[in-house]
């Protein structure tokens, strides 16, 4: 009898959104008519969106790819397989060699795609728990000085140095410390969380072991968004595996040290992004923010020493672990070391995650990466960094994705999602919807936030509506300032970056004359 | 189940009120009016935090919702690939603003603040059904298919 054919398909939401499941019964359904014997593995996305769902056949070791499929593709797809000779419509060859995949650097992502999520032999056969098992052997203070060393930076947004917060965490006295993470992903333009989550648990899994035995934290939560159902099962399915195979539990691989991880699903609210609101929650409150100091890292959950990270902040540890901070270092530019999962997103040609290094040039990831606009039209603006991140012209796409470099232009890169317009947006719209959000997600702690997002709205409909305009200008300038100053966190904080990013590079949608080209 | 027994074992849990609310509601549909003061109960809480807390709570609804809730991104990401004009079609073609509930009670129509799909924007969920790169058209036949399901 001939060997089964293997096949992969991804199980990530958004394969899913395009029909990989309806895909999936189809090549079972199929497969059994023709007596043909398959063997179907779900795997995480490779993130090249634009052909999900896309699915691989094992071919002399190596994947073809075909997508983006439909169901009534299969039937045709399954023919062309047993005949050798036939070359199906749909195929892009081997995955791994499109240029979007291929040119890569997959630190992060490194299984995301290739692996089943659920299989702790796979995972550990490419590469897993290599981090984990390093770690081991070190003492805590030295773990936090590798996290140190590697110059690894908060993926959340803030950027703040990892290994600064370790420390302090770890050098806290309390009977009890947490690893908290942050997987409320909320921004727009953002899923890079839910794509490791969903593709490779695992990683999540170790990135957390390693930080607890770092700091001596034997509790983990993973706070996670309700809109990532399926993250969710895979995440309590890897949990419980893990758990029986000794990774999570009171003897951490033999370690001697405990570390216990549960997920928490939040309820719909995007301030819980926020850490401290995130904290609120998890002890079953409203998520409203807290004012800092203290530092989570002194008092966190229930008061107590606190390590909160993004989702990938915690999934760039095991490979800093495993192969050294220098290696990782040496990946990035300046102060902005190792890798990030771009996202590209909204009206884009080949949207989807592209990990590299930072240094990469906005104008790459949009035009070259990304191929422009889905709609073939010229870009006009590109939003980085979700709801609270700066509106950019093309005349900014020669800066480098570098924490240092978009600050200096009033931006950030933020948790690395960038979200494409073509000409046809109306950036007042835009700024005017900052403000709307702002209005819908404010906790309701801090003045400026609660009732400085409803100003913000109602200027904006006065310059629009042209009344008192030059006024209302100023209005909105003095309402940016007193919500950059006074806000108790970034919600209100960074609001005005959307708005007074819009404003300046685009102002002859708030009825001013066009600005200079912006550059330089 | 009674509400009291579906809220119970969440006592003492980490962030445990927020979890019971959820269960109370996987179960009833929504939250009914004797949640909070079963919960205040359970929990030592005053009814006051308790309804502070689902109130806060985008995903808690003291109403029953639609048979079938139609959540449509309207963040950036799906207002770029076109999510305002779909939003619109969608109103048109079920005859309800974004927040309502039909009159027969079979659909509600709600906004939502990214699904994570942003790379195949406009994006929907449908019930349960994740729908990228939507259309009026691909979104007005999963909730035909998810009608034929239930019935």
């Amino acid at each position: 009898m001939a060997e089964a054919l293997k096949l992969f398909l991804p199980l990530d939401s958004v394969a899913v959104s395009l029909g990989a499941n309806e895909v999936a019964g189809a090549l079972l359904a199929e497969a059994a008519q023709r007596n043909v014997d398959i063997q179907l593995t779900r795997t995480g996305s490779r993130g090249m969106h634009w052909l999900e769902p896309l699915l691989e056949v094992e071919r002399d070791g190596e994947r073809l790819g075909f997508g983006p499929l439909e169901e009534s593709d299969v039937g045709g797809l399954l023919d062309s397989l047993l005949d050798s000779k036939a070359k199906h419509a749909k195929s892009i060859g081997l995955a791994e060699e499109v240029p979007f995949f291929k040119n890569q650097t997959r630190l992060i992502f490194a299984r995301c795609g290739v692996t089943d999520p659920l299989c702790l032999d796979d995972y550990a056969a490419h590469g897993g728990l290599a981090g984990l098992d390093a770690a081991i052997k070190k003492q805590g203070a030295d773990i936090c000085e590798e996290i140190l060393a590697s110059g690894l930076r908060g993926r959340g947004g803030a950027g703040f140095p990892a290994g600064i917060k370790w420390k302090t965490v770890a050098q806290a006295e309390s009977d009890q410390k947490y690893i908290v993470c942050n997987a409320d992903e909320g921004d727009s333009g953002t899923f890079a969380d839910r794509m490791i989550m969903e593709g490779d648990p695992y990683l999540l899994i170790e990135g957390m072991a390693i930080a607890g035995l770092a700091v001596g934290a034997t509790k983990g939560y993973i706070y996670l968004r309700s809109e990532y159902p399926i993250a969710a099962n895979i995440l309590n399915d890897a949990i419980a595996k893990a758990e029986t195979a000794g990774l999570l539990g009171d003897n951490v691989r033999g370690s001697g040290k405990a570390f216990h991880l549960q997920v928490f699903i939040g309820a719909g609210a995007y301030i819980c992004g926020e850490e401290t609101s995130l904290l609120e929650s998890l002890e079953g409150k409203r998520g409203e923010v807290r004012a800092k100091p203290p530092l989570p890292a002194l008092e966190g959950l229930f008061g107590k020493p606190t390590l909160v990270h993004n989702v990938i902040t915690l999934c760039s540890v095991p490979v800093i672990l495993e192969k050294e901070a220098e290696f990782y270092r040496d990946f990035g530019m300046g102060k902005s070391t190792g890798t990030m999962p771009f996202q590209i997103a909204g009206n884009v040609k080949h949207g989807g995650l592209y990990e590299t290094a930072f240094g990469v040039t906005l104008g790459e990831l949009v035009e070259t990466i990304g191929g422009g606009a889905r709609t073939g039209k010229p870009v006009r603006a590109v939003q980085i960094g979700g709801p609270l991140g700066a509106y950019l012209p093309p005349s900014l796409f020669h800066l480098p994705m570098d924490y240092e470099a978009m600050l200096a232009k009033g931006a950030g890169v933020g948790h690395g999602g960038i979200v494409i317009f073509d000409e046809s947006v109306d950036l007042l719209e835009q700024a005017r919807y900052a403000f709307e959000f702002c209005v819908e997600e404010s906790c309701g702690k801090c003045t400026p936030c609660r009732i400085g997002s409803v100003r913000g709205v109602e200027v904006i409909d006065r310059i629009r509506g042209r009344i008192d305009h030059d006024d209302n200008l100023v209005v909105l300038d003095d309402l940016c300032e007193l919500m950059v100053d006074g806000s108790l966190c970034a919600m209100g904080g960074m609001t005005p970056i959307p708005v007074q990013s819009a404003l300046k590079y685009f102002p002859e949608d708030f009825g001013l004359r066009p600005a200079k080209q912006a550059a330089e | 189940m009674k509400i009291a027994e579906i809220i119970n074992p969440y006592v003492g849990e980490t962030g445990g009120l927020i979890t019971a609310l959820q269960a109370v509601q996987a179960a009833q549909g929504f939250l009914p009016p004797e949640t909070e003061a079963v919960a205040a109960e359970a929990f030592n809480l005053t009814k006051a935090e308790v309804k502070g807390v689902i109130s806060f709570y985008a995903d808690f609804h003291r109403e029953p919702q639609g048979e079938i809730v139609v959540r449509l991104c309207a963040a950036e990401a799906c207002q770029a690939a076109g999510g305002r004009d779909l939003a619109a079609a969608v109103e048109k073609k079920f005859a309800l603003k974004s927040g309502e509930t039909s009159a027969s009670g079979d659909l509600t129509l709600e906004p939502v603040y990214c699904l994570g799909l942003c790379s195949a924007a406009p994006a929907a969920l449908v019930g349960d059904k994740l729908v990228g790169r939507a259309d009026a058209q691909r979104i007005e036949d999963a909730v035909a298919r998810h009608a034929k399901e239930r019935a």
